[in-house]
């Protein structure tokens, strides 16, 4: 039986459709991630499968289980990670778990020592008694995902987990992720950041305006998208002229800027390197560096949505320069 | 309800009055304000006090579990910690019970603590049945903040909405001057007022009856169905518009 299941899952607020007739499979034990730009949908998935607000139409299914139907099961099987670390400021980083132990039904005599294993093995216990408020951002977000798994659940969902997490931070977050996952977790997370769904999901589903555009592991979607080559290229100066000539371009097939660099798709490295390097010169550019590159996830990305990967990293779902030519 | 419901909303309401009886904005409106009020009418005029024993009793019952339900509630709003408790595995009918059991509480302590010190300076009498009246008027008036505290998102405003409601009940429920003195409109207006049976309640075991408008069996009756309705209005609120309000 998977662990999550939705049938034409579709959530509106008034005109808006935040969530478009999604079905979507995850099975146990993958982390399955949910990659997609700020207004996608993604949170307002995440709160429909765990019951915090309801489908506007379709089902979602949790170990067999309908959300709608049966909410306290369903929540009592599932552990969440909010976006916002939402513990209470005043009680300390012990009293936190404790409190939300006994929410979730821990027996009293259980929680103080569920409690002090998971700070151990969140490397909190030096700040175990500190207030939740006086912890660092890494800390808060630690602690938040250890309140979720106080109740062992077998099912995780993690909104944005690593947002505002300094590197180091979101380092050591995907780490715990993946120790989680060793463990037998179910785990669903959304994310913004490419990177971050690549190198940790087992599967990803590409979301855009609320419906799913792509599902594969990530080798497969790169595999789908980019059989082509790819070409890096720093071009001075590097005008939206340019970039517009290189998109109509015959060789290249998608374009998108990722800092000072231009990421181009393309049929053949030579036919493109000499295509590339006359439409600079007839632009009055300068090509200033060029590298072959192995298509990534974020090219996938770019192919299958028609977004740029700078738009995911600022976080709006703007359809700007990225598109196929 | 299931026992293990119970369990959790007891353990909602004891976390929320160890985090929050000693807010600031709890300690100004749910204990200084009553304070406050009986002092200005004891000094004004001493020998007036005992007439008022009642009044300020179920005020400060009124203003202790309004005022505890505007920071449980609005203030962990703001946090984020109220969708925390609704996507626990506890339904909204303990989530409610857990959430106005620490208004309820603190209304009946202050209340109480005010009574019994009335009672020893002033030799009246201490009718156990005045607990009862206490008790009941608590939890109408702790869901009646729980109700304003839900549909508001600050602290500050939902006291200031609280007050919207609470001032003027000060003054058509009997507090200062008696409902049977009031004019026939006033009187209807009490009578639609949950403080009013508080008020009549404690006139009738605190004054032996002297001031009182209802029946006793009224005025229990009353302030419990006030109770049960404004439960069902909170339940109702939150099975319709939860999503609107978290």
């Amino acid at each position: 039986m998977p662990a999550i299941e939705t049938h034409n899952l579709t959530r509106h607020y008034g005109a808006l459709v935040a969530v478009d007739h999604l079905d979507l499979t995850v099975e146990s034990g993958e982390i399955y991630a949910f990659l997609g730009p700020n207004g996608a949908g993604k949170t307002t998935t995440i709160r429909m499968l765990t019951g915090l607000i309801r489908p506007t139409e379709g089902t979602a299914l949790i170990d067999g289980l309908d959300v709608t139907r049966n909410p306290l099961e369903v929540k009592a099987r599932v552990g969440v990670v909010p976006q916002r670390s939402n513990l209470y400021g005043e009680l300390s980083a012990r009293d936190n778990l404790i409190f939300v132990a006994g929410l979730y039904g821990v027996s009293r005599g259980h929680r103080r020592a569920r409690a002090d294993a998971l700070l151990e093995q969140f490397g909190l216990s030096e700040r175990a008694d500190a207030p939740f408020g006086a912890l660092s951002g890494g800390m808060k977000r630690r602690l938040t995902i250890a309140a979720a798994l106080v109740h062992e659940p077998p099912i995780l969902f993690l909104d944005e987990p690593t947002t505002g997490l300094d590197v180091h931070a979101a380092r050591a977050l995907r780490e715990t992720i993946v120790g989680l996952h060793h463990h037998g977790v179910t785990l669903f997370l959304t994310t913004h950041q490419i990177a971050e769904a690549e190198r940790l999901a087992d599967r990803v589903a590409i979301l855009v305006k609320g419906k799913v555009v792509a599902v594969d592991t990530p080798a497969a979607l790169r595999a789908a998208c980019c059989a082509e080559e790819a070409l890096e290229v720093n071009v001075t100066p590097l005008t939206e002229t340019l970039q517009a000539a290189l998109r109509d371009l015959d060789t290249v097939t998608y374009l998108s800027r990722r800092g000072d660099a231009l990421h181009l798709g393309v049929t053949a490295v030579d036919d493109a390197l000499h295509a590339v390097l006359a439409t600079a010169r007839d632009c009055g550019a300068r090509v200033t560096a060029v590298r072959t590159v192995t298509p990534t996830l974020e090219d996938a990305f770019v192919q299958l949505t028609h977004l740029d990967v700078e738009t995911m990293a600022g976080g709006g779902a703007n359809n700007r320069q990225g598109g196929p030519r | 309800m299931r026992r293990d419901q119970l369990a959790r909303a007891w353990h909602i309401a004891a976390k929320d009055m160890r985090t929050y009886y000693l807010k600031p904005p709890l300690v100004s409106w749910g204990m200084l304000f009553p304070v406050v009020m009986i002092l200005a009418f004891y000094l004004r005029s001493p020998g007036d006090i005992r007439a008022l024993v009642p009044g300020l009793v179920a005020l400060t019952v009124l203003f202790g579990a309004t005022s505890v339900e505007a920071v449980v509630i609005a203030f962990e709003k703001r946090i984020g910690a109220m969708e925390r408790l609704v996507m626990a595995p506890i339904s909204h009918a303990a989530l409610l019970i857990g959430k106005s059991a620490s208004g309820a509480l603190f209304g009946a302590a202050t209340g109480t603590l005010m009574w019994l010190l009335a009672g020893l300076v002033l030799g009246l009498p201490l009718a156990p049945a005045t607990l009862v009246v206490i008790a009941i008027g608590s939890i109408a008036f702790s869901l009646m903040g729980v109700l304003v505290a839900l549909v508001m998102r600050e602290v500050f405003d939902a006291m200031a909405m609280s007050n919207v409601f609470r001032f003027p009940m000060i003054f058509l429920c009997g507090v200062f001057v008696p409902i049977a003195t009031m004019a026939p409109a006033l009187r209807a207006a009490a009578a639609v007022l949950p403080l009013s049976y508080t008020v009549d309640g404690l006139r009738h075991l605190v004054l032996g009856g002297g001031g009182s408008y209802f029946p006793l069996w009224l005025d229990l009756v009353a302030s419990a169905a006030f109770a049960v309705l404004l439960y069902a209005a909170c339940y109702r609120l939150m099975q319709r518009r939860l999503e609107e309000l978290l």
